[in-house]
């Protein structure tokens, strides 16, 4: 037995910023302690505070330490778990009011979050299949393998109102239906954790912080439609996403959770996983199959949909990882689990991979139908140095931006496509006055030109097409012909385009048209950004009444750019400047501004 | 685009024997290609000709459907990656942030363009997708190792290079 349980979170944030040293110093300093008997350090999933990581939580007493550094280690050991006195100045200082400690689920970050996917992201050990088992594992696969006909299953789904979290918000049972319906010799279960959306890292996490949830719900995938072997199509960009699902298919092969006669039925499901190659486009499903038989990730014509011909040509139910993530907890505890969270259309919860201009960068699960004002402003802790909330970006490449005006809009799946976003796999950036929406959609297009597989005309040349008229704009030379241009040629390339990459890439162009058109016009007509972003239409400029002649600037320009004497004014030469913005950093008067 | 590496090619007898040990044993299995590209770049480090050719022959596919998918997908690499490789995170966290700026300065001060590699073979720089380290934005690497939270004037840069340095 243990008194004390330290928990490291080693999702990849905090791995990044160093958490597994963190680990190897606890274990050294716990040894040198003589208490290596008492207390037992684990490495979790993600916390979903990635601001302020390298995150440790200490049990029994849940105390939540933040921005950990190895050299802390000692006196955490020490003074917390030799004697019993919490080192209050690494504690998150939300938890700390004046002399007490509060619960963690009371803070601003957490207490909207409601966590049914990331349930248990940070409270267990991933790499251990028993303390899965502990909170509940693999019984719902035993539920349905022993007491649920596959036709309950799938019903019990489909009841539940869970929609696929990839994207497109399919329903998830009348998937599996579909696939339960036709017959063949074999039949396939298929995980998307190929999350390319930049800026989206919650299907990641959850196979960091939980793979055997996701082994669990494919199965029970599996005996919903008749199938007996499962891929997950992973991004080889996770490494230790990848290897933490490797180890918990093991684990589970040993306990006898895979592989034949599972809980003593006839029941057989195994599983595989298959590594992406880099390719956005294979988010997309009928491309995910064919990279995941090994040719070149390109798009097939649907019908037939997978759940007719699929992998290898056999019938095959594809989900995404989040979605899977929510499946045990709705066999184990029946559809009205989820069905009473949530508003009408879109039921349960949603992880929301939360960037940009924010504080508490990192990842939330929020139930359907909060409003976007809550995430940011109350969850995401605001925006920093006092800026301004201008829009947010959801959805990634195939998504828009919502903008402040329509921040009360309570985020479900239909919502978003209403405004002209879409859910997206959930990415969330937060961008303040000093983002050019202009630049951004070009950022996006950017994107989606590399990533446009090449089959068909309308997004291979259309997004091409697309991004030159933005760089024209961005570049000083757009007219206002251009944006009636755009918008035909984005409605052309939405309608025409064989896939969802195609027909979503316009998204980011017409939604920043659409709400922040007069950024587009300052650019055209006035020729400026207004938030200083477009190198071309902005001009460094010194100010004579404050520069002091002190010729920092003048020795800071990489390019020669600045003339003038000591203690006199001086002045940037526009032609040779490059816009490298090195003099404003040099100057410590304020003199030289941007416009 | 992907260029054909006009290096000359210089793998080992060991090298071969490993790809060829793991294509007699798996380059028979449905949709092997894949997994054949990334064993053979794990092995060789990218992905020349010389290499697609034996994997061709492994998995009895023709070489031009190798050519087809080594050219497909961002991670297969065709031309060799440098001791040291820079990869700059230009997910929209990160690039909201500023990592185009910092990938430009890393441009700047080795001398060398996104996606190549320094002549003497010690490092190469290329942009990377999101590595979801969005709380640390902006980030790169330099092989495992991960700078997070990096000022975008690059004035930490010079620093960061010199541990590389010889």
């Amino acid at each position: 037995m243990f008194r004390s349980h330290i928990m490291v979170c080693g999702g990849t944030g905090c791995t990044s910023s160093g958490s597994k040293k963190i680990i190897e110093a606890f274990n050294k300093e716990i040894a040198a302690a003589g208490i290596n008997e008492e207390v037992k350090v684990i490495q979790t999933g993600c916390f979903g505070l990635c601001a302020l990581g390298p995150i440790v939580v200490v049990y029994p007493e849940g105390i939540f330490y933040s921005m950990v550094e190895e050299k802390d280690v000692k006196e955490i050991v020490e003074e917390h778990l030799v004697k019993g006195r919490p080192v209050t100045r690494l504690i998150y200082d939300e938890t700390v009011q004046g002399e007490t400690i509060t619960s963690l689920n009371d803070t601003r970050f957490y207490k909207k979050q409601q966590r049914i996917a990331l349930r248990n992201c940070g409270r267990i050990d991933p790499d251990n299949i028993e303390e899965y088992i502990a909170y509940d594992g693999y019984a719902a696969l035993g539920k349905a393998l022993t007491e649920m006909t596959p036709d309950e299953v799938i019903k019990c789904v489909l009841d539940s109102g869970l929609r696929g979290r990839g994207g497109g918000g399919f329903p998830t049972g009348r998937k599996w239906a579909l696939g339960a319906m036709n017959h063949a010799d074999q039949k396939y279960v298929a995980c998307n954790a190929d999350e390319g959306d930049p800026g989206a890292f919650m299907d990641r996490s959850i196979l960091e912080g939980d793979p055997h949830a996701v082994i669990e719900a494919m199965a029970i995938a599996g005996y919903a439609i008749g199938a007996t072997k499962g891929f997950v199509y992973i991004r080889a960009e996770y490494p230790i996403a990848v290897e933490r699902l490797q180890r918990a298919i093991d684990q589970a092969r040993e306990y006898g959770l895979l592989g034949k006669n599972i809980f003593g039925t006839d029941f057989e499901f195994d599983m595989e996983i298959k590594l992406g190659a880099g390719a956005f486009v294979c988010g997309e499903e009928t491309a995910l199959i064919n990279s995941i038989e090994g040719n070149r990730g390109e798009p097939k014509p649907r019908p037939p949909f997978p759940a007719q011909k699929g992998i290898f040509g056999k019938p095959t139910v594809l989900n995404n990882v989040e979605t899977y993530a929510n499946i045990p907890q709705i066999i184990l505890n029946g559809p009205e689990f989820l069905n009473t969270i949530g508003t009408e259309k879109s039921k349960g919860t949603k992880v929301f991979a939360l960037g940009g201009k924010i504080n508490n960068t990192g990842l939330v699960e929020v139930p359907m139908g909060t409003t976007l004002r809550t995430v940011v402003e109350e969850i995401g802790g605001g925006i920093p140095n006092g800026g301004t909330f201008k829009a947010a970006q959801t959805g990634g490449p195939s998504g828009g931006c919502i903008p402040a005006s329509l921040i009360d809009t309570p985020i479900d799946y239909d919502n978003l496509v209403a405004i002209g976003s879409m859910m997206g796999s959930g990415g969330l950036i937060v961008m303040d006055e000093t983002t050019c929406m202009v630049d951004i959609a070009k950022f996006f297009l950017e994107f989606t030109v590399e990533e446009s597989c090449g089959k068909c005309t309308p997004c291979r040349v259309g997004t091409k097409r697309l991004l030159e008229l933005l760089d024209k704009i961005t570049s000083g030379n757009g007219e206002l012909e251009d944006l009636d241009k755009i918008e035909k040629l984005c409605n052309f390339i939405k309608e025409d385009s064989q896939c969802g990459l195609g027909q979503c890439a316009p998204n980011p162009v017409l939604s920043t048209l659409k709400y922040f058109r007069d950024e587009y016009v300052a650019h055209v007509v006035d020729k400026k950004c207004p938030a200083g972003v477009c190198k071309d239409l902005m001009q460094y400029k010194i100010v004579a009444d404050k520069c002091k002649g002190c010729t920092a600037c003048k020795r800071a320009c990489p390019v020669g750019a600045i003339s003038g004497n000591v203690k006199e004014p001086h002045v940037i030469d526009q032609a040779k400047c490059i816009k490298c913005g090195a003099c404003v950093a040099t100057c410590k008067f304020g003199a030289i501004i941007k416009e | 685009m992907k260029r054909i590496s006009k290096l000359p090619f210089k793998g080992t007898a060991e090298q071969e024997q490993l790809l060829k040990a793991w294509l007699a044993e798996n380059g028979h299995k449905p949709g092997a290609a894949m997994a054949a590209l990334q064993k053979a770049q794990e092995i060789y480090g990218y992905l020349p000709i010389e290499v697609q050719r034996m994997v061709a022959e492994g998995v009895n596919r023709p070489l031009e459907e190798i050519y087809g998918i080594s050219t497909f997908y961002a991670q297969f690499s065709l031309s060799p990656k440098g001791k040291y490789k820079i990869a700059v995170c230009l997910g929209t966290a990160c690039y909201v942030k500023g990592s185009g700026k910092i990938l430009a300065k890393l441009e700047e001060k080795l001398g060398i363009k996104n996606g190549d590699c320094t002549e003497d073979g010690e490092f190469s720089l290329e942009a990377s997708r999101c590595i979801g380290a969005c709380g640390l934005a902006p980030v790169f690497t330099i092989n495992e190792d991960v700078y997070g939270r990096v000022k975008e004037d690059g004035s930490e840069l010079d620093g960061i290079l010199a541990k590389y340095k010889a």
